[in-house]
């Protein structure tokens, strides 16, 4: 379980979080949606404890201030929206990196099978500077990967903390990383991922945080979330939520030029 | 999955190629050290004096003072500031994530110059006793303390929410460098004539006033800053993905911070007291074992410390052996040799270096 309760987030002059009660389950996907700039990733930033914030976080029942740094590095590993590298690391290198916490000692497969995993099979000698954005990212997605292999350990369940795990991706490759992430929650494990395409969060997602300008706007399973009343108003343009052509997944069009 | 592709990867791991290359360095430092050692403006010869040993013979007074008085200590000081020069280097670099970042460009050199300084002309308006009790130490804990401050201002001016700005760092560099210059200068004209004797000689970067007192004092902090700089290397390479995923990855970033600061401290302010600034080593040598080796933190800095010490060695061997029997300052024959490596490595970074 994580479970933040009550968070509020300044950055700068600017109260980002008004008070944001959140929790996931292990076991499942949780989505956090909503506009730019809403407050998806400084709420991620608090669930990682990487921006001072007012309220409690806790992972397993565990207060992520008290914890240590290696201890939370153990629980859950997270893919920042953004990232940078400097120096000229090859691929493998940076996977590796994500073992860095000894805790699977270095079992020296384990690279080169997430990366395998996220579609970069051969990539490992390839300087990752010279990847593709997208590449990049699933680079970055296999280090991460790495940290947590296995979705449950004697700690108990693992967490995957993805801030926009797909958005640089090919469809094909969005479809392959949620699956890759959908399996990680069947095994047992946790997944919260921040997502921009509603239609493959419907697809994948158990249940939905809905963000909007520093509050939750709604939280739930997709059929109850992803309405028209509730979108339009998030995202401030008419959308119309449908029934997937097969499926019991929602559907979502734009309407936004469309008159109402 | 096409797994079998992973075979054709273009770079295999780098990790077997560094540990050849710490064996490789190591050698050839051996062998430059026997040369710094057999090398020299007197006559004395290094085989000579060995096999009057080997045969149980005594050493003439002339071979003992040229072998062990000047020789040794000057090797052993050699390898000292070439290690400590190359490993802050490495170190700030990786505390700063830009290859650019070497002590001696960005003003920690100068700070631990100004605190040499310091505590040499000063050292001469405290009372006798004092001098006394601290001994040797004043001056590398002076600019231990010189360079302790100029790389946490530097590192406070230039970075802003875990990222560093290579504009602000060499900027700032430089008006710190000129501010730790402009201040040492009032200093020197506050100097005695004995004192200014020190200084000049110390200003010009040389390992020629190279004697054992000079080693017992650099080698500790030196050996005690590269020994903790081994310590960093899993950090560091962490932190080049940025401060945020260094700390996801479970690295205690403020630690590792502090860690790198003190350890740059120490390495430069020791150096710079007993040799002076001696420049491009911080630079260079990281680059190129970089180039050869990969930016693995883990094994990068144990490299430095062999391939500085053993360049410098060798700077030191042609800084004597070339206009002999008169020698070169070293610093200018590491700027000579350095300068244009530097250059070499803004033209193929120029994308990188945005300023
Ligand atoms: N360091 C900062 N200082 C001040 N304000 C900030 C800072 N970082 C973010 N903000 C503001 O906080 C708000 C929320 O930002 P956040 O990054 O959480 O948005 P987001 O929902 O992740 O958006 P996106 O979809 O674009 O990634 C925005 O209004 C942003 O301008
Ligand atoms: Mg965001």
């Amino acid at each position: 379980m994580i479970a933040a309760r009550g968070i509020r987030v300044r950055l700068g002059r600017k109260e980002v979080l008004h008070g944001v009660d959140f929790a996931a389950r292990p076991g499942e996907v949780t989505a956090i949606v909503g506009p730019n700039g809403s407050g998806k990733t400084t709420l991620m930033r608090a669930l990682t404890g990487e921006v001072d914030y007012e309220g409690t976080v806790e992972i397993g029942g565990q207060d992520i201030r008290a914890a240590k740094g290696w201890e939370l590095a153990a629980r859950r590993a997270v893919l920042p929206q953004a990232t940078t590298l400097a120096f000229p690391f090859t691929v493998v290198e940076v996977v590796r990196m994500g073992l860095m916490t000894g805790a699977h000692g270095d079992d020296a497969t384990l690279p080169s099978r997430a990366l395998a995993e996220v579609g970069l099979a051969g990539y490992e000698g390839r300087f990752f500077q010279e990847l593709s954005g997208g590449e990049q990212s699933r680079a970055h997605l296999a280090r991460v990967l790495v940290q947590v292999w296995q979705p449950v350990d004697e700690g108990g369940p693992r967490w995957l903390l993805l801030d926009e795990p797909v958005s640089s991706l090919d469809i094909a490759h969005q479809l392959e990383v949620m699956e890759i992430v959908a399996d990680y929650a069947r095994r047992g494990g946790g997944v919260v991922a921040v997502m921009h395409d509603l239609n493959l969060t419907a697809l994948h997602a158990d249940r939905i945080a809905v963000m909007q300008a520093g509050r939750l706007r709604a939280f739930g399973p997709p059929a109850e979330v992803m309405t028209d009343a509730i979108l339009s108003d998030v995202y401030g343009c008419r959308l119309r939520v449908s029934a997937a052509p097969e499926g019991p997944a929602p559907f979502v069009l734009p309407h936004c030029a469309a008159p109402g | 999955m096409a797994a079998d592709t992973a075979l054709a990867a273009p770079i295999a791991d780098r990790r077997p190629r560094a540990r050849r290359a710490t064996v490789g360095l190591a050698v050839f430092l051996a062998a430059v050290s026997v040369a710094s050692l057999a090398i020299g403006a007197s006559g004395t010869s290094l085989w000579g004096a060995l096999s009057t040993l080997a045969t149980g013979g005594e050493l003439s007074q002339m071979e003992r003072v040229v072998l062990w008085d000047i020789r040794l200590p000057r090797l052993a000081l050699g390898i000292l500031v070439g290690a400590a020069l190359a490993v802050s280097g490495a170190v700030m670099q990786g505390l700063f994530r830009n290859p650019l970042a070497d002590p001696g460009l960005v003003g920690v050199s100068a700070g631990a110059g100004l605190g040499a300084i310091t505590a040499i002309v000063l050292g001469g308006l405290l009372p006798a006793a004092m001098v006394a009790s601290v001994g040797n130490w004043s001056v590398p804990v002076a600019a231990f303390l010189g360079g302790w401050a100029s790389v946490i201002l530097l590192y406070r001016v230039s970075t802003r929410r875990g990222r560093t700005s290579v504009a602000t760092m060499l900027l700032a560099g430089i008006a710190l460098g000129a501010l730790a210059g402009a201040v040492s200068g009032i200093l020197v004209y506050m100097a005695d004539d004995r004192q200014l004797r020190d200084l000049t000689f110390w200003g010009l970067g040389s390992l020629a006033g190279a004697n054992w007192a000079k080693v017992w004092v650099a080698g500790p902090m030196i050996l005690a800053a590269v020994g903790a700089s081994l310590l960093l290397g899993r950090g560091l390479n962490g932190l080049a993905m940025g401060e945020a995923t260094a700390h996801h990855l479970g690295i205690d970033v403020q630690r590792l911070k502090n860690g790198a600061i003190l350890t740059v401290a120490a390495a430069t302010g020791a150096a710079v007291a007993v040799s002076g600034g001696i420049g491009f080593v911080g630079i260079v040598v990281p680059h190129l074992l970089r180039l050869a080796t990969g930016p693995d933190h883990t094994h990068l800095l144990l490299n430095c410390a062999l391939l500085g010490a053993a360049l410098l060695l060798l700077a030191d061997v042609i800084a004597r052996v070339i206009i002999a029997p008169a020698e070169l300052p070293i610093g200018i024959v590491t700027a000579v040799l350095g300068a244009p490596v530097f250059l070499w490595i803004l033209l193929r970074r120029r994308g990188m270096v945005d300023l």
